[in-house]
């Protein structure tokens, strides 16, 4: 099985014209696919909510109008307001930005230690690779939620610790999926013949390696984005996350709980953008994955 | 089978030490003294003395460490800054609700999710695979929290079926169960679908066909059968999205169990449970995985012998 892997490998990425034909096919594969197209156009929304939010909402998303408190959808206010008056319109389009914010800087923490450690794990084997895998082990041994949660007890609350904290907790994933990649892009012929012709390793791994593993990280990002957004509401649900008066769209629903009875519009706008967002994230990573790496799962 | 048994276990060892390695140093890692972090703010200056000499905060790390280790296999947590309890009474008050409400949801799960990864992958294109995939990508995006509100807004506080929380009869379960269960079920159909999909166009389902078989036969007998490991892997790694999802999901429901307890020691600083309620989260991730070994090894036979 792994045998027949790494022949069509081979045949796919023999040369550079190769892996730039193979990415052109991907993307004529990604543009037909619908399900993707659907995840790309909730993606632009949700971005230009983040961007536009000062255009398409004038006024201050945290302003109290506590005459209006807990009112229903009306023509005023489109989605109706919370507790303290406040549109959630509003506090919608602002979150928008705030866990756009959280899912790129969860992201970047991610692929900025664990791609480069992957690599290294992955190229250099022996004793390099042993200890890295403890240390992943180590991290993995806990679910993802959990050892955000860990980290935030010892971090504290609040935006920035919150992106640090799943960042970390996304780490070992990359770490893993890189070093994988790596292990059998190494056997090629190409890299051999690199390193017989005496290229330097730092030369090898970012010309020849790094360009091979892209597609799944790409993939990975694109879902790993959504995971972050959920991660993030839930933190913030919790009352663990970003801190009010900051309009995020968990902490929205965790004080929506207390008025949910009698109201509630206060409890379901707030869990549709988490949800729209979170599937535009892995529309896309699907589309992605059957484009550029259809041999892997999940 | 003992050997692999052996294996396996002896393998369990570095990973809980890992284990104990992480929290062992997220204390320390702190600002502040670790014997006031333990003790809590309102302790008196006696209080966090004992701890400390109890810790042995004035001895070298690796002592520290190795009677860290020692309190450990004796059960010992230490004491709850916040009820003054020891922290394993705390914890061995609510662990049993959350084995129970992940047992259900992790059977559930199971119950639904292969049947419809299966159906869908038979007729793949059709319009209950559609189904299968649509919904199953809905309940990946959707946050279980937000599932368990609106759950609850229909079920208990519109039509009044359900309790809205609490413990206690069957019916308390069914929201958190159904809550908890929605993201895993999701994982699990699209994993049977993919997996079975690969099989069913394998050689020996071809003659399996051409011998004039049941279909019906064939589908459980050859491809299922064939199918299982990854989707036990699936359930296996699931679990511990579910362990995750139990902190909110117990949250949602006010359900007193270790999540609920992580999170009201986070709001209170209290450490001591932290760490003891994190712990516990490892171990029994570590264990359903030992678990999920077993398993593979009592299906599929190649692996006991690798």
């Amino acid at each position: 099985m792994n045998d027949i892997d790494i022949n069509t490998k081979n045949n796919d990425s023999d040369s550079v014209g190769d892996i730039d034909s193979s990415s052109s096919r991907g993307w004529a594969k990604l543009k037909r696919n619908k399900a993707a197209l659907v995840g790309g156009i909730f993606l632009l929304i949700y971005i230009v909510c983040a961007f536009g939010a000062p255009v398409l909402f004038w006024g201050n998303p945290s302003a109290p109008d506590l005459i209006n408190s807990l009112s229903p959808p009306c023509a005023k206010y489109l989605l109706g307001t919370d507790e303290l008056g406040r549109s959630i319109l509003g506090r919608i389009l602002y979150g928008s930005r705030v866990s756009l914010m959280i899912a790129v800087g969860v992201v970047g923490v991610g692929l900025l230690f664990g791609v480069p450690v992957g690599l290294i794990s992955g190229y250099f084997g022996g004793k390099t690779d042993f200890i890295i895998q403890r240390f992943t082990d180590m991290l993995l041994a806990f679910p993802g939620f959990l050892l955000a949660l860990a980290l935030v007890a010892i971090l504290g609350v609040g935006l920035k610790n919150t992106v640090i904290s799943i960042g970390i907790s996304m780490i070992p994933i990359y770490i893993r999926l890189v070093r994988g990649c790596v292990l059998t892009v190494r056997e090629e012929v190409y890299v051999e013949a690199a390193r017989a012709s005496g290229t330097k390793d730092r030369h090898i791994i970012l010309r020849h390696i790094l360009p091979n593993v892209l597609a799944p990280i790409i993939v990975q990002t694109s879902l790993g984005m959504g995971t972050a957004i959920l991660f993030a509401a839930g933190l913030g649900f919790l009352g663990i996350g970003v801190q009010p008066p900051t309009p995020e769209w968990g902490s929205m629903l965790g004080s929506a709980r207390a008025y949910m009875m009698g109201k509630p519009h206060v409890a379901t706008f707030p869990g549709i953008a988490i949800f729209l967002a979170v599937l535009s994230f892995n529309l896309l990573g699907d589309g992605l994955r059957d484009a550029f790496d259809p041999r892997s799962k999940i | 089978m003992i050997n692999f048994l052996l294996k396996r276990l002896l393998a369990i060892i570095p990973v809980l030490l890992g284990i104990t390695l992480l929290l062992f140093f997220m204390l320390r890692m702190l600002p502040g003294d670790p014997a006031q972090v333990l003790a809590g703010q309102m302790a008196s200056p006696q209080d966090v003395e004992m701890i400390r000499t109890q810790l042995g905060l004035d001895q070298p790390v690796y002592i520290q460490y190795a009677s860290f280790l020692n309190r450990l296999v004796h059960l010992d947590l230490g004491l709850s800054a916040r009820t003054q309890n020891p922290v394993i009474q705390e914890i061995w008050a609510r662990l049993p609700n959350t084995i129970l409400l992940s047992l259900c949801a992790i059977t559930m799960a199971c119950v639904f999710g292969i049947p419809a990864g299966i159906i869908a992958a038979v007729r793949p294109y059709s319009w209950v695979d559609y189904l299968v995939t649509i919904a199953s990508l809905f309940g990946i995006s959707m946050p279980v929290f937000w599932l368990g509100i609106m759950l609850m807004i229909v079920f208990s506080m519109t039509l009044q079926w359900l309790p809205a929380g609490g413990i206690g009869t069957w019916k308390h379960l069914i929201l958190p169960t159904v809550t908890l269960a929605s993201f895993v079920v999701a994982f699990i159909a699209r994993m049977t679908r993919s997996s079975m999909l690969e099989v069913l166009s394998q050689d020996y389902v071809t003659t399996a066909r051409s011998k004039g078989l049941k279909e019906n036969l064939i589908i459980i007998k050859h491809a299922l059968k064939n199918a299982l490991i990854p989707i036990i892997t699936v359930v296996g790694l699931q679990f511990g999205l579910l362990l995750g999802g139990a902190v909110l999901t117990e949250t949602v429901f006010a359900w007193p169990g270790l999540g609920r307890l992580i999170v009201d020691s986070i709001l209170a600083r209290d450490y001591a449970v932290i760490q003891g309620s994190i712990l516990i989260f490892g171990l029994l991730y570590t264990l359903v995985n030992l678990v999920v070994d077993l398993i593979y090894a009592f299906v599929d036979p190649r692996i006991r012998y690798e």
